[in-house]
């Protein structure tokens, strides 16, 4: 039912004489559920179509239904634009009384359509996108951040390979606030174990030639080039690092953003060896293997991205929510979600009260073409990051659900 | 003095050859435009597309031509793609002039630049829903692989290759149009359409095959380019208004113009990436805008 | 031309309008966000349709007024109309020094001018602390017109962006119905003629590109109040462009023109967006079959068919 005046007036009126009443049920006597995300864009492959697969997974697993009412599922391009992401989340809450978003890959997104969720008092689950300050100095009581910020790329594959002996760094930051985060996360890291930063060379994002900055992180002579941003940026600075002969000389690359599809995008011959971190991966253990392949049934024989994983966690974990409290009220999911650990054979641990969702990561190494067996066989883990390490520690934190301010 | 400067001589030259190397795909996809809007008087937004093909149809050639037509194995070397791509795209663009552009020469030169810009979203469109946004990693050629070491300095060779080969595409375009009959007929035809057919001259053929060398000329950089950069649907998009005012700067219709504009703004975009990186995209603007209000028609154009 | 016609139509249109909350069809934010891109083509048409100059820098106008009127409205706390007046006010003045430099050359070069300066303002709104670079400036708050009437309420806000609206469509009719309209027009006909007519043409031409940028600005303000997001997206090069696409549309040198060029295109990214790539190709698609087939534009073609002035 879409929200016209009388429509509103008619609804205002009822609310006022029943609201006792509405507190315990479903509202619109279903649960609808909007896949918020990149479907043609650039991060569409990190979440895009795969993320509504996987949240479909999830209402199929569940049953279809929830305490007797139906599960509706949509979904809406947000092409990762600020702009979009903030009118789709409105239009999604207003016109089409969709009570939880999920996805919302790139952090501009999500952060514009978190603003509406607290808004409207609607839930809002940020699996895709990766800045720290969505659950740090922008969070809100709506928001849960599913599987990775930048935080725990910054302490998972930063600490990994300062430990290994190399110690200077050289960054390349993409010239906005993700970027500059990642790059600061990184640095304090590394300073932290002993290392240094060299220098940095800041370049507009969605460039396409990289060579110049890559001359000037080998002319400083760091032992590591550092990759602050994601997406094709990521995908041609590996291309022209190989190009330049970075990659298998006595400097490495080491790209602090990378999905599984990046590494396929770009082939195994110049990404082997390269260590990242992410939140999940399929080929970890049983139940994760089991879960990539009904998934790659649905999807085209591809493995699902840990995003993706983390699309069906939190759809599946929001629908137990209603489950327990007995209704889609997003201040009692919340707080229901944050009472509650989470072990879904998935993913294993605990919301805070800030909306970070701590949990294990890992820390994986791209397999040389040799290893490979398939085309989804890239990696493999080669250390598991525990929880504690890879979560701001909540007295760091600056979010006001903690601070309290 | 280079220490004052922040940066040590040889990653200065290393920085100079880099923007040389870009600034010979600016002069060779100017090119095209140039002579474009030089005898048709049509601004061809659908370069930056048409650059797109050529890089997309070697990668094709590689990976996916083999199972089209039923040999898996097959690839399509990278020597047969520098000549087949272009000619390709030659081809098609041949059939857009025939089909639809001729349709717009009486019209407001705003309907052309129009009617490529449209083509150039739908071509773009569709080989993002084939091929997906983030696009094909092709590999340096083999024979082309490595580079000089020059102390810290890595000079790849497929790069100086491409360098070699813009150029000789450059010169080659320049000594036609401005030595041969035939470009000098080329050249007729810009200052006045209607003599030259009068003289017997076939003018539209000529305007049909001019049109046709110049996107595939946009068809041969984005073969070279297919090693450097990803192979992309929207490579070429962030390109093509660069390219545009490279021209621009340049002056519309000046070969030479073209040419050395391409590979001196190249140079000094790159200057830019080593002092003030962020502004490397916007550096090329600012230039543009300084020149025009200097120079209306460019620096090497001609008042028309 | 039959004018009485016109305003029985124009009349009609508004009264719809006006009347549009209280249905069910069709959504008042999807309206809302057709009356700030109409407001926006309206400017573009103004500077093509009349004096016959093409821009491809508009979007620096209607971002750089989204930019400050979001900016007002969130640290300075200003009521609504204000924070427009402050946005238009700025587009206004950048529109003046833009153009300026720009009059000075002509077709392409005037347009390449135009974009290269779109560009800079692009470059300035990812550098500079206040934008927040890729965010935007979130959270805008819709405020309370004439410190009275919240426009937080969905209804409300429509109503105030109708009125936006049927000021810009009064402003931009009082402009063309003007002897200053005239010689724009004269202008775009025939230049060497107008200025051995005796007229300053580039004052003209200046004049019509201030009150193009400034009705921009009024687009790109009340989108910030709509949408209550300023953003990257709006001063773009491509942004340009999709105003280029829905003057075109809609038929230019039109008065109901832009609003239909934008109810379409806008009406179809949203159709579209769910399925991919097919919006770009379905953009390109129609402005190929606009600029082959269908030149005068959905308005242009009724009102051709109808024989009257729309």
């Amino acid at each position: 039912m879409k929200k016209t005046l009388i429509s509103q007036l008619v609804a205002g009126a009822l609310l006022a004489v029943g609201s006792s009443a509405s507190a315990q049920s479903i509202s619109n006597d279903t649960v609808n559920i909007g896949v918020l995300t990149d479907l043609s864009g650039i991060y569409s492959a990190v979440e895009g179509p795969g993320g509504v697969v996987a949240a479909e997974l999830a209402v199929e697993d569940f049953g279809g239904t929830v305490l007797g009412k139906k599960i509706n599922l949509s979904s809406a391009d947000t092409q990762s634009k600020a702009d979009l992401s903030s009118s789709k989340a409105r239009e999604m809450f207003e016109r089409d009384n969709v009570d939880m978003i999920v996805g919302n890959v790139s952090t501009s997104s999500a952060l514009a359509a978190m603003e509406v969720a607290d808004q409207l008092k609607r839930v809002a689950l940020v699996i895709g996108a990766a800045s720290l300050p969505i659950t740090n100095e922008k969070c809100n009581p709506y928001t849960v951040h599913w599987v990775y910020d930048t935080y725990a790329l910054a302490n998972g594959t930063g600490a990994a390979v300062v430990a290994t002996g190399k110690k200077s760094w050289y960054f390349l930051t993409a010239d906005y606030a993700f970027g500059h985060t990642l790059q600061r996360d990184a640095s304090k890291v590394i300073e932290a174990s002993g290392g240094e930063v060299l220098g940095s060379s800041a370049h507009p994002i969605k460039s396409n030639d990289f060579t110049s900055y890559l001359a000037q992180a080998q002319a400083s002579g760091a032992q590591v080039i550092g990759l602050a941003n994601a997406g094709g940026d990521t995908i041609g600075s590996i291309k022209q690092a190989a190009e330049l002969g970075i990659v298998g000389s006595d400097q490495t690359i080491v790209p602090l953003l990378m999905f599984s599809s990046d590494i396929q995008a770009l082939g195994l011959r110049e990404t082997q060896g390269m260590n990242f971190t992410v939140g999940w991966y399929w080929d970890y253990n049983d139940a994760n293997r089991a879960f990539a392949k009904r998934f790659m049934e649905k999807f085209d024989g591809k493995a699902p991205t840990s995003v993706q994983a983390g699309v069906y966690s939190a759809t599946m974990n929001y629908l137990k929510a209603i489950e327990a409290t007995k209704t889609d009220d997003a201040d009692k999911i919340m707080e229901y979600l944050k009472a509650n650990p989470i072990d879904d054979g998935l993913f294993k641990g605990q919301i805070r009260k800030d909306g970070k969702f701590e949990h294990d990561m890992y820390l994986l190494q791209v397999k040389t073409p040799a290893e490979s067996k398939d085309k989804n066989d890239i990696a493999s883990v080669v250390r598991v990051i525990p929880a504690a390490e890879a979560t701001l520690p909540l007295s760091e934190s600056t979010c006001k659900l903690v601070t309290g301010s | 003095m280079f220490e004052l400067l922040g940066i040590a001589p040889q990653a200065l030259v290393a920085q100079l050859l880099i923007g040389l190397i870009n600034g010979s795909f600016y002069a060779l996809l100017s090119l095209g435009l140039a002579v474009i809007f030089g005898l048709l008087n049509v601004i061809n937004f659908t370069h930056g597309a048409l650059y797109m093909l050529g890089a997309m149809f070697t990668w094709i050639g590689l990976t996916q031509f083999g199972g089209w037509i039923g040999m898996p194995e097959f690839e399509v070397p990278y020597l047969v793609a520098l000549f087949v791509a272009p000619l390709i795209v030659g081809l098609f663009s041949i059939v857009i002039e025939k089909t639809m552009l001729k349709r717009l020469y009486h019209l407001d030169h705003l309907y052309g630049l129009l009617l490529t810009f449209g083509l150039a979203l739908v071509i773009e469109g569709l080989f993002r829903h084939w091929y997906g946004a983030l696009g094909n990693s092709y590999p340096v050629p083999d024979m082309l692989r490595g580079g000089l070491r020059i102390d810290k300095l890595f000079l790849p060779y497929y790069r100086l290759w491409v360098v070699g080969l813009a150029l000789l595409a450059c010169f080659a375009t320049w000594y036609f149009i401005e030595k041969t009959k035939l470009g000098s007929l080329l050249r007729a035809g810009t200052e006045n359409p209607r003599l030259l057919q009068a003289l017997g001259v076939n003018v539209p053929l000529i305007i049909t095959l001019t049109y046709g060398a110049g996107c595939a000329l946009a068809a041969f950089a984005g073969v070279l380019a297919a090693p450097i950069y990803q192979v992309t649907a929207n490579m070429g998009s962030e390109l093509i208004i660069v390219v545009f005012a490279v021209v621009v700067i340049g002056g519309m219709g000046s070969i030479a113009g073209s040419i050395i504009t391409g590979l001196s703004l190249g140079v000094i975009e790159g200057l830019t990436k080593v002092f003030y990186p962020e502004a490397s995209s916007v550096s090329i603007f600012v230039i543009m805008i300084i020149v025009l209000l200097l120079k209306p028609a460019g620096l090497f154009g001609k008042v028309r | 031309m039959n004018t009485t016609a016109f305003t029985k139509i124009s009349i009609v249109i508004f009264a719809a309008l006006v009347l549009l909350p209280f249905q069910d069809f069709v959504y008042d934010l999807f309206m809302m966000k057709v009356f700030c891109f109409a407001i926006f083509a309206a400017s573009v048409n103004l500077l093509l349709g009349y004096a016959g100059l093409l821009s491809f820098g508009h979007a620096a106008f209607f971002g750089a007024a989204s930019y400050v009127t979001a900016h007002a409205m969130k640290e300075w706390g200003v009521t609504p109309e204000l924070g427009l007046l402050i946005g238009v006010g700025c587009s206004t003045a950048l529109g003046y020094v833009f153009g300026s430099l720009a009059i000075r050359r002509q077709g392409i070069y005037f347009a390449m001018i135009t974009l290269a300066l779109a560009q800079v303002i692009y470059f300035i709104a990812t550098q500079a602390p206040f934008t927040n670079g890729e965010d935007g400036i979130q959270g805008v708050p819709r405020g309370e017109f004439l410190g009275l009437i919240d426009l937080g309420p969905s209804s409300n806000m429509y109503w105030f962006s109708l009125g936006v609206f049927l000021l810009a469509f009064l402003l931009v009719m009082r402009v063309v119905r003007s002897p200053f309209g005239q010689v724009l027009k004269s202008i775009r006909e025939n230049e060497p003629r107008a200025i051995s007519l005796g007229y300053n043409v580039d004052r003209y031409k200046l004049m019509a590109f201030t009150i193009s940028a400034g009705l921009a600005g009024l687009g790109g303000g009340l989108k910030s109040l709509v949408l209550q997001l300023a953003s990257l997206t709006d001063v773009y090069w491509q942004m340009s462009g999709e105003a280029v696409l829905m003057t075109i549309l809609g038929g230019i040198g039109t008065l109901w023109g832009p609003i239909a060029g934008a109810a379409v295109i806008i009406n179809l990214q949203n159709y579209l967006a769910n399925l991919g790539g097919w919006s770009t190709i379905a953009t390109g698609a129609i402005f190929v079959i606009c600029v082959l087939a269908f030149r005068r534009g959905i308005v242009g073609e009724i009102a051709h068919r109808l024989k009257i002035q729309l």
